[in-house]
């Protein structure tokens, strides 16, 4: 129970950052402020919140689940690409938004579409296409903080209370802080899991008697050498991934977080650090989920081995209830914390769980996202604003918030667990087909409102294709796939454990190129946006005469 | 000349990231714990800040700054 009060009591000190940022903060009800917290963050804090924004409990749990069941593939998965793309995209595209955002006032990018493209239903089309995919992502949190809390508690608080409390707290701090508050909790979020991850490193191998001896094992049997290798892994499947940290700058969170700096070069620190602040988290979440199968000696894990060895020896037995019930004993979302349970000492388990806590509480800034967003392209654009005044559109966006944190928590009791699969699957994916959206708004004259429209609509047709097909046609147990469209022999739709694949390739793959491909010919032949709003957007630098793309 | 230099760095990066020759090798285990391919992706991301850092260096959109321009301030609609 000591580590359950130590996460209580980082729980506590969350909420009150919330309210020392609602003291501090502008209470005049400027929509400005409190959504962005007046555009005024300064560098270290844009680097810490970001990040912190960016690692939620797909982060921890996730990984670690991940790697558990599949090795060591999963941090080139997922953290080297991330560690390439995301500073990447914020060079490229993060500070463009910035530049945009102040000079025309803008909040969400939707704004920022309908002012380019001169469209408004459009955009309100891009906002239900966005607050529809970030909703998975506040659902995982939620989950994750009642997996934590239940998983440090010994049980005592049970799931649904602990994605309660979690929801609670995050809900509390947002509503009252806004932006500046979010940014501070998550600003001390980050450095407390960034120390988590070597903390939690030396303390598993000194109770272990050290790595070698398990990593030596691991290689040794033949059920576990796999997983230091990636030899179960397709390359195409491993190449079409890479494109899913592309989605990062799509999340509206981010691109809203983009707007907050105090101005353009508080984004260089963050550009370049980034990388070594993911290597710092995934590496040891990584590492750990792996070494994780050669701690038999922890009943819970040693149980989920088993689970894992029977849907292997005897899935052409089982039935699918069966099959599903064992993979949900296999899922690996708790190792960590059953790790840190077992080999830590009560205080340090408590501690380490604080830190696992501030991932998994990273969905503040997808809820301020929603309800800035709803705030901002519903609520003002449809004339709320006007009507009835700056004041009221702050307190709608808080209503929102309260509105946003409990359909998370409905939505987390009624769906299984897997915080990995769910969030790939749905939100990265989707998210990453809309980048069109931004690199045509950015770059291509000529894209327009309808080139726009037809990425919303392509987005959704083929995550809905997915999602049907993924609830039809259940998921084979490890090391199978299921055909479900060939051509001559040529697999070209499979089911396979972990979703779906085109060709071998994710589904993201072919979603991306499709979008990338409706962007261009519906924008070539529709009508352009007008002149004068070309001319606000591609101004002519006037230092060397080039254009440029702002 | 810059120009093309960091986007070919870019793209050869990009391509870096698929490792198919370290696909099926466990050993070496680096440092007697880290398997070579786990190695070569954190390698290959204290790489990525390295560039990163060159980006900022040589390549930083200076104009940018400049060209924010006029502040709209909140509660005014987008121009």
């Amino acid at each position: 129970m000591i580590p359950a009060l130590v996460v209580f009591t980082y729980l506590g000190v969350v909420l009150y950052i919330g309210i020392f940022a609602f003291r501090r903060g502008d209470r005049g009800g400027a929509a400005e402020g409190y959504f962005l917290a007046n555009r005024s963050l300064g560098q270290y804090v844009f680097l810490l919140s970001l990040f912190g924004t960016n690692m939620t409990a797909f982060t921890i749990l996730g990984s670690a689940g991940h790697a558990f069941a599949n090795g060591i593939v999963t941090y080139g998965l997922m953290g080297s690409s991330s560690a390439f793309l995301i500073p990447l995209t914020l060079y490229l595209f993060g500070t463009r938004i910035w530049v945009l955002g102040k000079r025309h006032g803008f909040i969400t990018p939707v704004q920022m579409y309908r002012d380019r493209w001169e469209c408004g239903h459009i955009g309100t089309a891009i906002f239900a296409m966005q607050a529809i995919l970030l909703v998975p992502y506040i659902v995982i949190a939620v989950m994750g903080g009642g997996t934590t809390l239940s998983a440090v508690s010994g049980g005592v608080v049970p799931y649904w209370l602990g994605g309660l409390v979690v929801a609670v707290v995050v809900m509390s701090y947002v509503f009252l802080g806004g932006m500046r508050g979010t940014a501070w909790v998550n600003t001390f979020q980050t450095v407390l899991f960034l120390t988590f991850g070597a903390v939690a490193i030396i303390f598993v191998g000194m109770s272990i008697g050290g790595f070698p001896q398990a990593m030596q094992r691991l290689i040794d049997s033949p059920d576990t050498a796999p997983l230091m290798t990636r030899e179960r892994i397709d390359p195409r499947f491993f190449f079409s991934y890479m494109l899913i940290p592309l989605s990062s700058i799509m999340f509206p969170h981010i691109s809203i977080f983009c707007l907050t700096a105090s101005k353009v070069g508080q984004f260089k620190k963050t550009i370049i650090f980034y990388p070594i602040c993911i290597l710092a988290i995934w590496l040891p979440c990584t590492f750990l989920g792996l070494a994780a199968n050669a701690m038999t000696d922890v009943p819970g894990i040693e149980v989920k081995i088993e689970a894992r060895a029977t849907l292997a020896d005897e899935r052409e037995l089982l039935s699918s209830a069966e099959t599903a019930e064992l993979q949900r004993a296999a899922a690996g979302d708790d190792v960590i914390i059953l790790m840190l349970e077992h080999y830590a000492p009560l205080w340090l388990a408590g501690l380490l769980g604080a830190g696992i806590m501030a991932a998994v509480m990273a969905s503040d800034s997808q809820i301020l996202a929603l309800s800035t967003m709803f705030a901002e392209d519903v609520f003002a654009y449809y004339g709320g604003a006007a009507r009835f005044g700056p004041a009221v559109q702050v307190q709608t966006g808080r209503i929102f918030v309260v509105l946003i944190a409990l359909v998370a928590y409905v939505i987390a009791l009624q769906v299984p667990p897997g915080i990995f699969g769910i969030a790939v699957q749905y939100a990265f994916s989707g998210f990453t087909t809309l980048l069109p959206l931004l690199v045509g708004a950015l770059f291509w004259k000529r894209s327009t409102k309808w080139g726009a429209l037809a990425v919303v609509i392509w987005t959704a047709t083929t995550m809905t294709a997915v999602a049907v097909l993924q609830a039809t046609v259940p998921a084979p147990v490890p090391g199978t796939i299921v055909s479900v469209w060939d051509i001559n022999g040529i697999d070209v739709v499979t089911r396979i454990p972990g979703g779906t694949a085109v060709l071998g390739f994710m589904p993201v793959l072919p979603m991306l190129l499709g979008s990338s491909l409706l962007m261009l010919v519906v924008s070539w032949v529709t009508p352009p946006p007008t002149a004068e709003t070309l001319t606000r957007y591609f101004s002519t630098n006037q230092t060397n005469g080039r254009a440029v793309s702002v | 000349m810059k120009r093309w230099l960091f986007i070919a760095l870019v793209v050869a990066l990009y391509l870096l990231h698929q490792d198919y020759w370290f696909w099926f090798s466990a050993k070496p285990l680096v440092f007697g714990i880290l398997p070579v391919g786990l190695f070569y992706h954190v390698a290959y991301s204290v790489a990525v800040a390295v560039l990163m850092w060159g980006l900022i260096r040589f390549a930083w959109p200076d104009h940018l700054e400049d060209e924010s321009g006029h502040h709209v301030s909140s509660g005014e609609k987008p121009s």
